[in-house]
């Protein structure tokens, strides 16, 4: 069974005594009530690494947050937002209130903040191509389309190192080049925008704010590596993004910026909307091809890589809306001007959203290199309620676990890595040390362990062990030799596992077993939770025959 | 995609070799290889679960992983292909815990009573965990309970042995392009199961078994009728009649540990009658008939100008395929019973008649290669006598365990011969077993038959072998009869689009549900691979070249049976009896 979406509960001691238990209740009536009964399910979560309200409702994946939520609100979440789509603004979580998720922050004093692919947004009228070409749209692909080869193309895009934004930070040149080079009559241009990624939200916000950047970048490679087809591949759980994409592939087709011949010339390309099947595995590369073949969406194996086979087995290029949405300016201004920018090994911007225990929520776009003792305690205003840093998520739960010694290291493709660390999709979630480090390891556990997409041993099973584990641990009925399991079968599924989620899943829970040692040890050793997070009391486990 | 040995050797012609270091050995292999394939040419047969010859591999289990040197993660050697200067290790330290582990994770969710599973002895997981010399689980947890699936008349499903290995779901969608089974739901709650989360009886499954032999576990395997079996032998007041299909004498030696392909006829006889059954008789003598009572329909749509191509009705889940993907061939197929059912109808009408014995006391059972003959013996149109034609159809390997468990070791048998009159056969009955056989025994007699002549060369070897699709052109009084035999459902697709289209010349077509005819049917012992089916079917002709005769119209009690009941071939008495028809159902 597939949910559209999750509606996760806080249960924590404090906000089952302030009622939480009853608007889990009242949550699960109402729903079947509306008939969706088979499309959201409702979940219960421990503390969410956010100082929040209790009780605290959020809503998955649209990453909206009620807090505090009362029984009597319970009817509107589900009539306005599950069944309408709504989100229901009074409720909002107040640090949410303003713009909604994608607020922008404030721009810095210190004047860190640098626009390259945010240039537009919020600044013209997405549902109005004028404005965009008013501001240099289009020309980018005027330009290649008259004056330069494909080789050249993909030359300039190679000199300008910009790499994919996607997470994996690979050299986009290069993908291009191997697509270009790949044997096949019919190529295809993929444009990545499932951004399941919890706590992020720039893609969302470069597809509404500004869709046809992604539009030109997207014909511009495929002028460059030879396709005529492209797709976008859309979380299903943006109608907005969905909406201003048909309407700004209906404006440029009308003024041949899209479609046959485009600007006269003999290069001809379309590009069609595809919605996402709602798993965040299916953001990952091969997956999302699976699911635009209205296949299952589980990863290929690799190689052959998509640049060789892709989509229906032709050469496929596949890029991050970031990714995509720095080509025209690239194009425009020349490489030499975008390795001004950022760090000589990484160069450009980078878009970054400051979620959980910070002053200052929202998105920022920064030069490459930026600490995150620059994003966390400048931009992001420091931790709130005068509390310490305990650590900073990089990158949603696979990406890197920043722990207050790293404050100082640059951050990139390139340096993260070495401390274990990886910069991701670029959401940051601070975390304060009034949080229980087995709780936060757990909640990612978790996390996976309900993304993984049960193809492989290691990630379906493994873990699924970790989350039992850590349960007991937190459940006080853990014992040493848990932690050298959890080590153990952490370091199982990275070498194991057949996708990056699993391999990434662990990263948190290695780096956190290392850095956290003590506050492990205390868990299993004595039984408690320095925190006072944990239950340490046993849950039973019900028993139940499931027929499928 | 589907890698054989053999095209993984016509590979290694065609292409260039590489170098590559297998533990410490360099070796020069095909380039494009597995690396799993690298190594078993190298004689290192690398563990595997969810790998199986002849379906794509996937990757799942990652029970195959080995070290590659300079790799930070473990590969899985049955998806990543070998690259030149590669150095692999295939029992390191690092392989052998993280294969073990990955084992221990599988068995932290499965029941663990081998006791009660029906693969116990033959299960690739369990001789895995003896293997790895597993001997606690060291990451135990919460274990899934599902409801065993048992809505199918010939396929039980039990989730809960279940290792995701998905080699059922590969099976049934790319050798079987049925696509009755696949995965559902996410992460640990994912399950095999049939579309829209039917029970398997309700879905498009077409009984074929294929999946079962593709199991590695009991997840897997047919409803049994062994112990309704038992009790009919039991009871003194059944007459329990046996008929045995003609691919078990040459499959039902292997669970005896006789290699494939021994002929076990006598012995097979020997024991059955030493089982209980009151008369062991034989389907190759209905298989005579079947070709009897198919060879004059297709004689008469030849000069009627009657609806053609016919397609031969010998295999159940053909015809369960058919009434869901194709019901707008159903004209095109014969309307003639299959051997089983045609054996029945004459057991419980001519042979009670001769007898004096009521067809109520009669107890028809069979033992079939196929899982699908399960589901035939029940549909509703089965019931010339008024009862049952055929009351219970064994397994292969369900008549195994029933001699094991009596303690009946059937290499140790005398040889002796069916009972008669329904024990008397034919070499062209006796092909039925493998694919073209039917055909092959066909020609034989529509030959003769139409032309007056005496057939020269027996042996049609066009139809013969593992081709998917095969063809051959006959010239009968001179007209070119085309014909054309395919065997597993994901071929015979091929042809029939080819039907259905108009654009196919043939005038009689043969198919098969099992790739191999019958001897690769869903029932025959596991394991069943590309190598024993070859086995068997090479025995299957040496059955035919031992025989008299080997054309269906010169068997004798056939003969009779028209003389003194049926009549004439296609006669009302034969078609009341031997033919049936078909029904549309529906594709979801
Ligand atoms: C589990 C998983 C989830 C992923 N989700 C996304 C995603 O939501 N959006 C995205 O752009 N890339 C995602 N990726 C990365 C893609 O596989 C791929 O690397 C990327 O789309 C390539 O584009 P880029 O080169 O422009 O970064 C994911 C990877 C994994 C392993
Ligand atoms: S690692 Fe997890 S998400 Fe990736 S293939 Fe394996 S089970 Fe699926
Ligand atoms: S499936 Fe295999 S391991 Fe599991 S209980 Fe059966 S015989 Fe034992
Ligand atoms: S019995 Fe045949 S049709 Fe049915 S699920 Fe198995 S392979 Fe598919
Ligand atoms: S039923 Fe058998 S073949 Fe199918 S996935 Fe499960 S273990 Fe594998
Ligand atoms: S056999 Fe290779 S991963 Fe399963
Ligand atoms: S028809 Fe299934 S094995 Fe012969």
């Amino acid at each position: 069974m597939f949910y559209r979406a999750h509606v996760l509960v806080e249960m924590t001691s404090s906000s089952v005594a302030l009622g939480a238990a009853q608007v889990k209740e009242q949550l699960e009536r109402e729903i079947a009530r509306a008939g969706l009964g088979n499309e959201v399910k409702v979940l219960e979560t421990g503390s969410f690494g956010a100082a929040l309200p209790s009780p605290f409702v959020v809503v998955y994946p649209d990453n909206v947050i009620y807090a505090p939520v009362s029984v009597r609100d319970v009817r509107r979440i589900v009539e306005e937002h599950l069944l309408k789509g709504r989100v229901v603004r009074e409720l909002l979580f107040a640090g949410e209130r303003g713009g909604g998720v994608a607020t922008f922050i404030p721009p810095s004093p210190l004047k860190k903040e640098k626009r390259v692919v945010l240039r537009n947004s919020g600044l013209i009228d997405p549902l109005n191509i004028e404005e965009y070409i008013a501001r240099d749209g289009y020309l980018a692909l005027a330009k290649v389309l008259t004056e330069m080869t494909p080789e050249e193309v993909i030359e300039v895009v190679k000199r300008s190192g910009l790499q994919g934004r996607g997470g994996a930070g690979f050299p986009t040149g290069l993908k291009w080049e191997f697509t270009r080079k790949a044997e096949g009559e019919e190529k295809y241009i993929v444009c990545n925008a499932d951004e399941g990624e919890p706590g992020t939200f720039k893609d969302r916000l470069i597809l509404e704010g500004d869709p046809h950047s992604v539009l030109e970048a997207m014909a511009i490679a495929g002028y460059a590596v030879g396709a005529n087809q492209g797709y976008i591949y859309v979380r299903a759980e943006y109608p907005q993004s969905i909406r201003h994409l048909e309407v700004a592939i209906a404006q440029a087709k009308e003024r041949g910026l899209l479609g046959e011949r485009i600007l006269g010339t003999s290069f001809s390309f379309d590009v069609k909307i595809r919605r996402g099947a709602g798993a965040y595995v299916c953001g990952e590369e091969t997956a999302l091809l699976e699911s635009i073949e209205g296949k299952r969406g589980e990863p290929r194996v690799k190689p052959p890589y998509p640049p060789q086979k892709g989509l229906w087995g032709k050469p496929t290029v596949i890029n991050n809306v970031e990714t995509l949405a720095n080509i025209p300016p690239i194009i425009l201004n020349g490489p030499d001007w975008f390795r001004s920018i950022g760090t000589p090994t990484c160069p450009g911007t980078k878009v970054f959203t400051l979620t959980g225990n910070v002053n200052n929520l929202g998105l920022v776009e920064v030069p490459m290199g930026i600490t995150l003792r620059e994003l966390v305690f400048e931009i992001g205003g420091g931790i709130r309620g005068g509390h310490g840093l305990k650590l900073v998520q990089t990158g949603g739960p696979s990406g890197g676990t920043m722990t207050p010694d790293l404050l100082d290291v640059p951050m990139a493709f390139d340096t993260l890595p070495r401390y274990n660390s990886a910069l991701g999709s670029g959401a940051l979630t601070v975390i304060d040390d009034t949080h229980c480090i087995v709780d936060i390891v757990k909640n990612f556990a978790e996390f996976f362990l309900h993304e993984s997409c049960g193809k492989c041993t290691p990630c379906r099973v493994g873990g699924k062990r970790i989350v039992d584990i850590l349960e007991r641990i937190s459940a006080g009925a853990g014992s040493p030799e848990d932690l050298e399991k959890l080590r153990y079968l952490g370091q199982h599924m990275k070498a194991t596992a057949f996708c990056g989620l699993g391999q990434a899943a662990p990263n948190p829970l290695l780096r956190c077993l290392e850095f956290f040692r003590e506050e492990f040890e205390v868990h299993v050793r004595e039984k408690c939770c320095p925190q006072g997070v944990c239950t340490m009391r046993p849950k039973p486990q019900p028993k139940k025959t499931v027929r499928v | 995609m589907a890698k054989t040995l053999r095209e993984v050797a016509e590979k290694a012609q065609a292409v260039s070799l590489v170098t590559v270091t297998i533990d410490g050995r360099e070796v020069r292999v095909p380039e494009g290889v597995t690396i799993l394939e690298a190594c078993r040419m190298e004689g290192i047969h690398v563990p595997t679960l969810c790998y199986l010859e002849g379906l794509s591999a996937w990757g799942g289990c990652r029970i195959c992983m080995v070290e590659v040197e300079g790799q930070p993660n473990l590969v899985a050697s049955c998806v990543t292909p070998v690259r030149e200067g590669m150095k692999i290790w295939t029992s390191s330290k690092k392989v052998r815990e993280a294969r073990k582990t990955n084992l221990e994770l599988l068995l932290s969710n499965h029941p663990l009573d081998c006791q009660l599973c029906d693969r116990n002895g033959s299960c690739e997981l369990q001789e895995l965990a003896y293997q790895f010399g597993v001997r606690e689980i060291r990451f135990q947890g919460e274990r899934k309970v599902y409801e065993v699936d048992q809505s199918s008349p010939s396929v039980k499903r039990d989730p809960n042995r279940c290792i995701l290995c998905g080699r059922c779901v590969r099976t049934c969608r790319e050798i079987q392009t049925v696509c009755a089974i696949d995965f559902a739901n996410r992460g640990f709650d994912t399950v095999i199961s049939p579309s829209l989360g039917l029970p398997l009886g309700e879905s498009v499954c077409v009984n074929c078994g294929q999946c079962i032999l593709a199991c590695p576990t009991g997840a897997l395997s047919e409803v049994s009728h062994v112990e309704m079996v038992w009790e009919a032998i039991n009871d003194p007041e059944k007459f329990v009649i046996l008929q045995t299909a003609p691919a078990i004498r040459v499959s039902i030696g292997e669970p005896f540990g006789l290699p494939p392909g021994t002929v076990t006829t006598g012995k097979m006889v020997a024991a059955f009658r030493r089982l209980g059954f009151d008369r062991v008789f034989d389907t190759n003598f209905a298989a005579d008939l079947t070709i009897i009572e198919e060879g004059h329909e297709f004689i008469a749509r030849l000069k009627q100008g009657g609806k053609l191509p016919l397609i031969t009705s010998c295999s159940p889940g053909w015809i369960k395929f058919m009434e869901h993907f194709y019901p707008e061939l159903m004209e095109n197929v014969s309307t003639c019973k299959s051997p089983q059912q045609m054996f029945g109808a004459v057991a419980k009408t001519y042979y009670a008649q001769k007898l004096g014995i009521d067809p109520k006391d009669m107890v028809v059972v069979s033992i079939m290669p196929c899982t699908a003959k399960k589901f035939e013996c029940q549909r509703d149109e089965m019931c010339a006598s008024g009862f049952r034609d055929v009351d219970f159809s064994l397994t292969t390997r369900e008549a195994a365990r029933m001699l094991k468990e009596k303690g009946i070791d059937l290499k140790e048998m005398p040889e002796e011969d069916f009972d008669d009159p329904l024990g008397i056969s034919t070499g062209a009955a006796a092909v039925f077993g493998a694919t073209g056989g039917v055909m092959e025994a066909a020609l034989r007699s529509v030959y003769e038959i139409l032309t007056g002549k005496t057939l020269e060369r027996l042996d049609f070897y066009s139809v013969r072998g593992m081709d998917g699709v095969k063809e051959a052109t006959v010239d009968i009084n001179g007209m070119e009869v085309h014909v054309a035999v395919a065997h597993g459902l994901g071929n015979a697709r091929k042809v029939l689009d080819q039907v259905k289209a108009g654009r196919s010349k043939y005038h009689f077509i043969e198919i098969m549900a099992c790739p191999g005819g019958c001897i690769g049917g869903g029932g025959q012992p596991i394991p069943t691979n590309l190598e024993i089916r070859m086995k068997r079917i090479e025995a299957i002709y040496q059955v035919d070249r031992s025989l008299p005769l080997r054309k269906s119209h010169e068997n004798p009690a056939v003969q009779r049976l028209y003389e003194e009941f049926l009549g004439e071939p296609n006669g009302e008495r034969a078609h009341h009896l031997l033919h049936t028809h078909y029904v549309p159902r529906e594709r979801m």
